[in-house]
């Protein structure tokens, strides 16, 4: 594990007369003053992740004069991070997340202390990485983790400000709070692989990390300045498309295995066995559909075979690029497959090459003899055949 | 009695794309059921194979976790707001895998 501090000036109990200014606005309110702002400067919290919702928390928690800021990431930026991950500019694509992030975060404000921890979050690791700190703020993007950082933070007894994101809806509410309910409480086992939204279904709004992050920034920064109404006990629901927010009520539950009366997890188990997954993402379900390589296809249309391309892509997707095939959605594909012509040989493509092996699977359980799934999809076909194809 | 289910962002593909559904319903679980009679897919990713519901997935009446009610019995009345809650776990790079 690599981690590195960013050593600023030491926390004193006060500010000097740069910092009074720089952080005046928050000084001339009540609610922060003098006394929340050296609480402020003496708090310890770690990001777990620089991603969509690392970003804006990230940002606001150095802006606001935590003084002292762990992150933790092993990723690298890539181009289809820039859509919301604010951290990043064009020209840190290549470059480690934690390197940039912690450049960002040092330019935004070189008071504070910036602990870099350029690691993947473990069961072997998270007790380690979490007892410095006093808050834990959860911006990861998976199952495994998510459970990982609840538990550690319970067995801690930190608390956990949690943020979550799909397409244009969030959740957002502290876990690990004394008394307080815990994420196990709230989804007590995670989805099976295959039952989570799978890649067709995926994408992010750019904004909503930032809305549910600077949500989370706020929950962090109430908890070190012990004011107002912590999100303990509430969900908070956002919904970027209708513009609404929702507040359920959370309940600790007492036969939780974590935080309840007689808990079963005592410690950090393997999350991966636990999710029902190995490794961090689902791997692709073992198919054993008859495949086709991207150059065979090529080739093959040159010599003026009569393939049927079907594309079981959405919509949306079909306007993005195509192969020119014969356009019907996987989960349409059911009632439309009277649109098929069983005597002619077919190729189906997604993506990927994920939903058309589900496509192709399907095809041959109906009794289609002559399918076969295009290995790697339009990714591949980009990769290996035409690149003025655009990959996405 | 009309109530209406909230359909969750995840779902809304296999309940007609709708963000909510009318329902007639008494109770939450004729409220579900006659939700999944109409969209047969939900079925699935609502319930397990023994029948229950899945515990990534929660019911609410208004504000309250039916667990801490009378689960599939909570009665409902007019004008109540069912409302689909499954776990999402987005937030970091990636998230359109």
């Amino acid at each position: 594990m690599a981690t590195k501090t960013d050593l600023a000036a030491p926390a004193g109990a006060a500010l000097s007369n740069e910092e009074i200014l720089r952080y005046s606005r928050h000084l001339i309110m009540p609610e922060v003053g003098m006394d929340g702002q050296l609480k402020l400067k003496q708090a310890k919290v770690l990001c777990i992740g620089t991603g969509g919702l690392g970003a804006p928390l990230g940002l606001y928690l150095a802006a606001a004069g935590v003084g002292r800021l762990g992150i933790v990431d092993f990723d690298v930026v890539d181009l289809t991070n820039l859509q919301r991950q604010i951290l990043f500019s064009t020209g840190d694509v290549g470059e480690p997340k934690i390197e940039a992030a912690a450049a960002r975060l040092r330019g935004l404000n070189p008071d504070i202390q910036i602990d870099r921890h350029e690691t993947r979050l473990t069961s072997e690791n998270a007790l380690d990485l979490f007892k410095d700190y006093d808050i834990i703020v959860d911006g990861t993007d998976n199952f495994p983790t998510r459970y990982l950082v609840n538990d550690a933070c319970i067995l801690l007894g930190k608390p956990n400000v949690y943020g979550s994101i799909f397409r244009f809806e969030g959740q957002v509410s502290i876990f690990g709070y004394p008394d307080g309910p815990c994420y196990r409480c709230l989804y007590p086992e995670p989805p099976p692989p295959g039952l989570v939204p799978s890649c067709a279904e995926g994408g992010v709004l750019g904004v909503l990390p930032g809305i549910v992050g600077a949500v989370q920034a706020a929950e962090a920064i109430k908890l070190i300045l012990g004011k107002g109404d912590p999100l303990v006990g509430r969900l908070l629901l956002f919904d970027a498309l209708a513009m609404r927010f929702r507040e359920l009520k959370l309940r600790k539950n007492p036969e939780c295995p974590v935080c309840g009366n007689h808990p079963t997890v005592t410690k950090l188990i393997d999350y991966a066995e636990f999710c029902g997954i190995r490794g961090e993402e689902a791997p692709a379900p073992q198919t054993s559909v008859p495949e086709i390589t991207p150059r065979e296809l090529k080739s093959r249309l040159d010599r003026g075979d009569d393939l049927f391309i079907l594309d079981v892509r959405e919509p949306h997707e079909y306007q993005i690029c195509n192969l020119n095939g014969y356009l019907i959605p996987l989960g349409d594909l059911p009632k439309r497959v009277s649109e098929l012509d069983s005597s002619r040989e077919i190729i189906a493509h997604c993506r990927s090459g994920k939903r058309s092996a589900e496509a192709t699977q399907f095809l041959q359980k109906a009794g289609f003899r002559k399918v076969l799934n295009l290995k790697g999809g339009i990714l591949a076909w980009s990769d290996e055949v035409d690149p003025a194809v655009p990959k996405y | 009695m009309p109530v209406k289910v909230i359909i969750p962002t995840p779902l809304r593909g296999y309940a007609g794309k709708q963000e909510s559904v009318d329902v007639q319903a008494s109770t939450v679980g004729e409220a579900l059921t006659s939700l999944t009679t109409r969209y047969e897919e939900l079925k699935k990713h609502l319930y397990a194979d023994d029948g229950r519901l899945r515990s990534f997935v929660n019911v609410y009446v208004n504000d309250e976790d039916i667990r801490y009610l009378q689960k599939d019995q909570t009665r409902l009345k007019e004008g109540d707001t069912v409302s689909i809650v499954p776990s999402i776990a987005g937030g970091a790079s990636r998230a359109e895998k």
